[in-house]
């Protein structure tokens, strides 16, 4: 068991403890900055003063960690066992994150199955339609129970324009990267290069298409965060998405830049693999998006 | 500790011994001391938490209101709630975890060091936030530990924001906890020491680890919901924008009860490991113990709503929900019934560890009895919301988990410190806090039957006499932690005889192999397990 016997366990360091204060502060600034928004309209300079300086932190800490654990990789320090508690971490924390989506998909599914349907009178529990008298139970709800205090949306976001294109795209991505995967393992530096790049594009491109979506939503449709839990849903599952793929683009860029370098072996790639697990992961979730948000 | 592992450790590793001053404790990568960390900062989150508890009991010691207004009432039982479960049960058993887990499966530290300091750190950070909104304009979290939707979103103070950053904090610490766990489990078992040879703590503990990466998520899901609901006009618990109140009670509940099992799991590990040391017999039915851990951490996603009884579920839900609750009382007494069939004919001794041990199974038992009670959904519409709730789950967290966090810790104290702890005051800690607890919490039950509803500063005359009870318990319960803490350090600073390898004479495992205390750094190469 030679493996064992190597396993790498880091000496002290310094990045636990800045990502520490860099996530405290970051999230202190940014409470401070949605309490005074809402309480008093305005968030001041310097509510934003401290979340940029928790910002600036972390993304430092993200340089000088990931930086660090890069070296130790190159240099040879992690042997195979490191690799696979890499790969466990890694695994695991995409499904913290699949069960992160699931509590909004979670929402999606009982507004829709059960409380719409109750408010509109439905059923044993159709009681609660005496609170807003002829409210109707509809999906897309376009009329809320009360709309002076959520005006609903004149239309929602339909699922075959942008939505397919997106769907098409991302789908795409998800064949270019194992493409650039393949290519990796197979040596294949130039076409590694192409093909990760194309992966990058079409990301980005998915981006600014959401973007017009949602610029859409908002100029055009009247729908927003505030109009009702069609607009509630709709926004947080695919604004955290969204999100994600942002972070997904931020690392096959990484990824990019570190094969330009000249890193990752053909048989030793963990970096790229998580990037590219993520990748799939954000495809995945987007599946569920489409079908579950746009079509049905 | 600092004293003891420094002399202890200087001699046969000298460059890799624990650096000085105070940029050990906070650029560490070492798991024990992180594990140290976690139970000290557990320890003072539990006095935190517990000095909230005695204001809550002196203002219920008589009717009336005496001492707090109900306002600040609501934000102790509120913080009380909040510190005690995230602040002092989970942490000490991540400690726990820290400590062990390695030492217990031959490894030479956690599988991801840095980020267990990460981990680590970020819960004071977290606190740190939480307990600031108690002196914020509006005061702290006044909902309940709960947080029930509109109390928390339409109605909370203005601090409920910082309060959801500071669980998104404890979450994202949880899971990073939980991640390491499951990758030292999975990845770093010394050669030969097979899943089904683990200590029962090392798989009660990666059940838990399980369970943490499957549900804080889902907290976070929900605190995030508020967080736009409060913020950005989204309308999640607003049936005016076509969202439901109830919806929330159902997201945050798919975490509870898993969560609830979080805090007794790795005390059930815990207990599976003393009782058989202080019966000097293996553990009885090894393999049906795992299987019934693992049994009921997947029934603990699908009991949710038997917390929601009142809100109006269709009748269908309700019988769901109460059949399946009650199917969880089975894997639970198939491992009480373990526990006493390993006792039984055994050469039993009764250390402080093995007294915490044996009260735990008892009254942990009698704290499951009133969860079947609660299980029955009609009678649960009696019982809801009253003092009986309160006695239920503080039968089951406090000589539950915190009753197995003391064992665990007279248990492994000579082998973290290589002293012995006062005997004599561990066992007169014990005696006092059984007294005290029962006092406090029995009395509960009766009050709750009689209707007295929890969370209100005041009640009816009476409920007098056995709220005087309750608060003399509790009290008693409270002022014993100080002896605790005394015996604790007493046994850091060497006060009392040298502890040998293995102190007990019935333990088994890998942790007793080592010296006491353990070194700096152990099982840098793996030892075989046959």
């Amino acid at each position: 068991m030679s493996a064992e016997q190597s396993y790498y366990v880091p000496e002290q360091s310094k990045w636990p403890i800045i990502a520490t204060v860099g996530m405290g502060v970051m999230m202190y600034g940014l409470a401070s900055v949605m309490v005074t928004n809402t309480q008093e309209g305005q968030a001041g300079f310097g509510d934003w003063l401290v979340f940029l300086v928790g910002v600036a932190l972390t993304i430092y800490m993200l340089f000088g960690w990931f930086g660090s654990v890069v070296r130790e990789s190159r240099s040879g320090l992690y042997d195979a066992q490191m690799d696979r508690t890499f790969r466990m971490g890694m695994g695991w924390f995409i499904f913290s994150e699949v069960m992160f989506f699931a509590a909004f998909f979670g929402a999606l599914f009982y507004a829709r199955v059960f409380i719409v349907p109750w408010l509109g009178g439905e059923g044993d529990k159709g009681s609660s339609a005496m609170l807003w008298d002829g409210f109707e139970a509809t999906w897309p709800l376009l009329q809320n129970p009360d709309p002076e205090a959520y005006p609903g949306p004149k239309e929602v976001i339909g699922p075959w324009g942008l939505p397919l294109l997106n769907t098409i795209l991302l789908v795409t991505s998800s064949v270019t990267i194992t493409v650039a995967h393949h290519a990796l393992k197979a040596g294949n530096r130039a076409k590694l290069k192409i093909w990760m790049a194309a992966t990058i594009v079409l990301a980005l491109v998915f981006l600014i298409f959401q973007a017009e979506e949602y610029a859409h939503a908002y100029g055009d449709l009247g729908l927003t965060l505030s109009s009702g839990i069609y607009g509630s849903t709709f926004f947080m599952l695919t604004g955290f998405h969204g999100a994600h793929v942002i972070l997904g683009t931020i690392i096959l860029t990484v990824m990019l830049i570190r094969i330009l370098k000249g890193h990752f072996e053909p048989e030793k790639h963990f970096g790229f693999e998580a990037a590219s697990w993520y990748w799939h992961f954000v495809d995945v979730v987007w599946l569920g998006l489409f079908v579950f948000v746009y079509i049905i | 500790m600092s004293a003891v592992i420094d002399t202890h450790d200087h001699s046969h590793d000298e460059h890799h011994g624990p650096a000085k001053g105070f940029t050990r404790w906070l650029l560490t990568t070492n798991h024990k001391d992180i594990g140290s960390m976690y139970l000290i900062f557990s320890f003072a989150m539990f006095l935190l938490g517990g000095s909230m508890a005695m204001v809550i009991r002196a203002e219920l010691f008589q009717p009336g209101l005496q001492i707090v207004e109900p306002a600040f009432f609501n934000q102790m039982t509120t913080m009380h709630g909040l510190i005690m479960v995230f602040g002092a049960v989970m942490p000490a058993f991540v400690g726990l975890a820290n400590w062990m887990i390695p030492m217990m499966v031959g490894a030479p530290d956690m599988a991801l060091p840095r980020m267990n300091n990460w981990s680590f750190w970020l819960l004071p950070a977290a606190f740190l936030i939480l307990v600031s909104t108690l002196f914020m304009e509006g005061g702290g979290p006044n909902f309940g530990w709960t947080f029930y939707a509109p109390l928390s979103t339409t109605y909370g103070p203005p601090s409920t924001t910082f309060f959801i950053f500071a669980i998104h904090i404890m979450g994202i610490s949880s899971i990073m906890g939980a991640i390491n766990v499951i990758a030292t489990i999975m990845n770093l078992r010394a050669p030969g020491m097979t899943l089904m040879k683990m200590p029962l703590f090392v798989w009660t503990w990666l059940i838990t680890a399980f369970l943490l990466i499957a549900v804080m998520p889902v907290l976070a899901g929900v605190v995030t919901m508020m967080l736009m609901d409060i913020n950005f006009g989204t309308s999640f618990f607003d049936a005016a924008g076509g969202g439901d109140p109830v919806l929330f009670q159902h997201v945050f509940w798919f975490f509870g009860h898993p969560e609830v099992y979080i805090m007794i799991l790795p005390a059930f590990g815990a207990v599976s490991e003393i009782i058989p040391a202080f019966s000097r017999k293996p553990l009885f039915g090894y393999a049906s113990m795992v299987y019934a851990v693992a049994a009921i951490a997947l029934l603990s996603f699908v009991v949710w709503a038997h917390h929601m009884f009142t809100v109006g579920l269709p009748i269908a839900g309700q019988l769901f929900f109460m059949y399946c609750t009650m199917l969880i009382a089975v894997p639970t007494g198939v491992k009480v019934f373990n526990w006493v069939a390993t006792m039984f004919r055994g050469a039993l001794s009764f250390e402080a560890p093995m007294l915490f041990a044996v009260a735990f199974i008892i009254l942990f038992t009698i704290g499951g009895f009133s969860g079947l009670m609660l299980a029955i959904a009609p009678a649960d519409f009696q019982y809801h919301d009253t003092y009986f709730v309160v006695a239920h789950f503080h039968y089951v967290l406090v000589p539950g988990a915190i009753f197995g966090i003391f064992a665990s810790a007279y248990f492994w104290l000579p082998k973290w410190t290589g002293t012995m702890y006062d005997e004599t005051l561990a066992k007169t800690h014990f005696w006092m806090s059984f007294i005290g607890m029962n006092l406090a919490f029995f009395p509960m039950h009766f009050l709750g039957l009689a209707g007295m509803p929890r969370r209100i500063p005041d009640y009816a005359l009476q409920f007098a006499d056995f709220n005087m009870i309750s608060s003399v318990g509790a009290f008693m319960f409270g002022a014993t932690q100080l002896l605790f803490l005394y015996i604790v350090v007493k046994c850091i600073r060497g006060g009392g005889e040298k502890a040998p390898a293995k102190p007990w004479d019935g333990a088994e495992g890998l942790e007793w192999t080592l010296p006491s205390p353990a070194p700096y750094h152990t099982f840098a190469t793996p030892p075989e397990v046959k």
